[in-house]
């Protein structure tokens, strides 16, 4: 596998505050990885870095090519959905399909006129007069269209309704996910895309806390369902979070061997959501 | 260059209104004025009985017949002005929004998500103001000129009086090719003005209006009431007509002509010869002078501006 994204120390300093505080990762080609944190935890500012939008300080290479520098290039290769209402509200669907496909190398026009068959959009119509939702099926169509190793999607479903969002996921794995691609998503819903990653990134603060692929995260982090008798038990195995549900309390522990945790009740993954929330605990604090 | 025209294509679908409609209504508006004035004229002489006017059998000298051909087409000029004007005040506004309406409504993070270069979307709404908007004018103050000729006439002819022969003697397709040639003067000319407000339009977080007029406007006060440019054996009336004048008001038609040379302009009494005096190697001659080849180097220097604050401002 070549890695699609490298950054080190990358970091981001506005006038008041540090957006990315030397945050370091990697993105593999071929998966589907969630970059999930906060309001505010640095993540739209990661992603524009990634698209050459922003200047910062550290070391990024997408695809080989720095994206300070050779924005051009590679926009051929990268492409990205910048949440929903980002396409201008003048363009006609027919206009913004010949546009793409007169200035863009690797569009496929066939294969967007039949994403667009499958949808009520019509050619005369202008964006201002479609719902939020066909504006993202419009958007989408023309994203797939474009054969390009990375896609990059900045809450690409805000504001959906849950219909626009399902379907979206779906087309995305159905129809443009491959082994040569790459997805970058990032979202609040978590646990819409949570059965489709196969890697995760949390953020906070600029700094990434933890970067792991989902089959070692089910190694790693463990959910036990515990009994009164057994809290103070599991109290001392420094447990990342504690919840009661229905005079049981729920520990979410990381690194702990199973069959140790398998003694105080029963052991099951916890969901990224969880997760996110015993992760995050205290940031707006 | 396929991508180019598709640039230049892109900024007529989002500005059609303005680039083809607004000289249409200005055009459709100054003929209805026109007709409505020749009506009420005629319902007036009805009414006072001033008679029907008459004419027997005119003859026109040779050198009349230039004349009146000479007066159409300085009426077609006229005309095309007007609309020139109008697409003036188009591309004003166009250039002051061109570079920041689409970071307002984030748009142009659709537009940055394809693979244009900034250079070549900014050249391409250069193009659009200086050249594409201008052409739209052109050709249909011509035909609203035409159509103007086209209705005097006939109601001339109603009254017995021939003028298709006069207007035979205009020359509509001079006329045409006079304004298409002197496109890339214009657009010249109006550099330091279009890259002022690109400029400005790409460059301010809010409102590019009030920056693009300020800060002239402000810099020509602050001269005027020091009276600094005394120092440089300069009025600050020359700093009001070249700097604040020039990154303003270029894009006004026709405003190189104080640049021309200025022997051909005078002693003309008749209006053929001084058509003939206007012509393009009048206009032409403005190449001549200083004012345009640094307002066009200033200009060039703002739009090279204009391409590096597009490519690092961002919606935010």
């Amino acid at each position: 596998m070549t890695a699609v994204v490298t950054a080190t120390g990358l970091t981001k300093r506005y006038k008041t505050s540090l957006a990315l505080d030397s945050a370091s990762f990697q993105i593999e080609s071929g998966r589907i990885v969630g970059l999930i944190g906060p309001n505010g935890a640095g993540k739209t500012t990661a992603l524009k870095a990634i698209l050459g939008l922003t200047t910062f300080d550290g070391q990024l290479s997408v695809l080989g090519l720095d994206p300070r520098k050779e924005r051009d290039k590679l926009m051929e290769q990268v492409c990205f959905i910048a949440d929903v209402a980002v396409l201008p509200r003048w363009l006609k669907v027919g206009d913004a399909v010949d546009f793409v496909a007169n200035t863009h190398p690797r569009f496929d026009r066939a294969k967007c006129d039949a994403f667009l068959a499958r949808t009520k959009l019509q050619r005369g119509q202008k964006v201002k007069q479609l719902s939020k939702g066909m504006i993202v099926q419009l958007h989408l169509a023309l994203v797939m269209s474009i054969d390009a190793k990375l896609l990059i999607l900045d809450e690409p479903t805000l504001g959906l309704d849950i219909l626009y969002r399902k379907q979206f996921y779906q087309s995305l794995l159905e129809d443009y996910f491959d082994e040569e691609k790459t997805i970058l998503v990032t979202t609040h819903q978590v646990e819409e895309i949570e059965h489709i990653l196969t890697d995760l990134m949390f953020i906070r603060d600029g700094k990434i806390v933890l970067d792991t692929d989902m089959d070692s995260l089910g190694e790693r982090f463990a959910e036990v369902l515990v009994g009164s008798d057994m809290a103070a038990a599991a109290r001392e195995l420094k447990p990342l979070d504690e919840r009661q549900v229905f005079g049981k309390s729920i520990f979410l522990f990381d690194n702990v061997s199973r069959p140790q945790l398998e003694r105080l009740g029963e052991v099951r993954r916890p969901s990224i959501s969880d997760l996110f929330v015993a992760t995050m605990k205290g940031t707006y604090a | 260059m396929k991508t180019f025209y598709w640039l230049v294509k892109r900024e007529f679908w989002e500005h059609k209104g303005g680039f083809f409609w607004a000289p249409v209504v200005t055009g459709i508006v100054f003929l209805a004025l026109n007709f409505m004035g020749i009506v009420l004229g005629e319902v007036f002489g009805r009414r006072n009985n001033w008679g029907v006017f008459k004419y027997g059998e005119m003859s026109f000298r040779p050198e009349d017949m230039n004349n009146v051909g000479a007066m159409v087409d300085i009426s077609l000029y006229a005309i095309a002005g007007v609309v020139l004007c109008v697409t003036a005040i188009v591309v004003f506004f166009y250039c002051l929004g061109a570079l920041y309406d689409d970071r307002r409504d984030r748009s142009v993070l659709f537009w940055k998500s394809l693979p244009l270069s900034d250079t070549s979307t900014v050249l391409s709404k250069v193009a659009s103001a200086a050249l594409l908007a201008p052409a739209i004018a052109v050709v249909i103050g011509v035909i609203v000129g035409l159509a103007m000729s086209f209705l005097f006439t006939v109601v001339a002819s109603m009254h017995g009086v021939g003028l298709w022969s006069l207007l035979i003697a205009a020359h509509p397709i001079r006329v045409v090719l006079t304004m298409i040639l002197l496109i890339p003067l214009y657009a010249i000319w109006a550099l330091p003005t279009i890259g002022w407000l690109l400029l400005c339009s790409s460059w301010a977080r809010s409102k590019p209006f009030l920056w693009a007029i300020a800060l002239p406007v402000g810099a020509g006060v602050i001269v005027s009431w020091f009276g600094l440019m005394g120092f440089a054996g300069l009025s600050s009336e020359w700093f009001w007509k070249n700097v604040v004048g020039r990154l303003l008001g270029s894009l006004a038609p026709g405003g190189w002509v104080g640049n021309a040379s200025p022997l051909s302009g005078v002693g003309h009494d008749d209006p053929a010869s001084l058509m003939n005096s206007m012509d393009l190697a009048y206009h032409y001659s403005a190449l001549a002078s200083p004012s345009l080849w640094i307002g066009a180097a200033a200009g060039a220097a703002m739009i090279a501006g204009a391409i590096w604050f597009r490519r690092w401002r961002d919606d935010s």
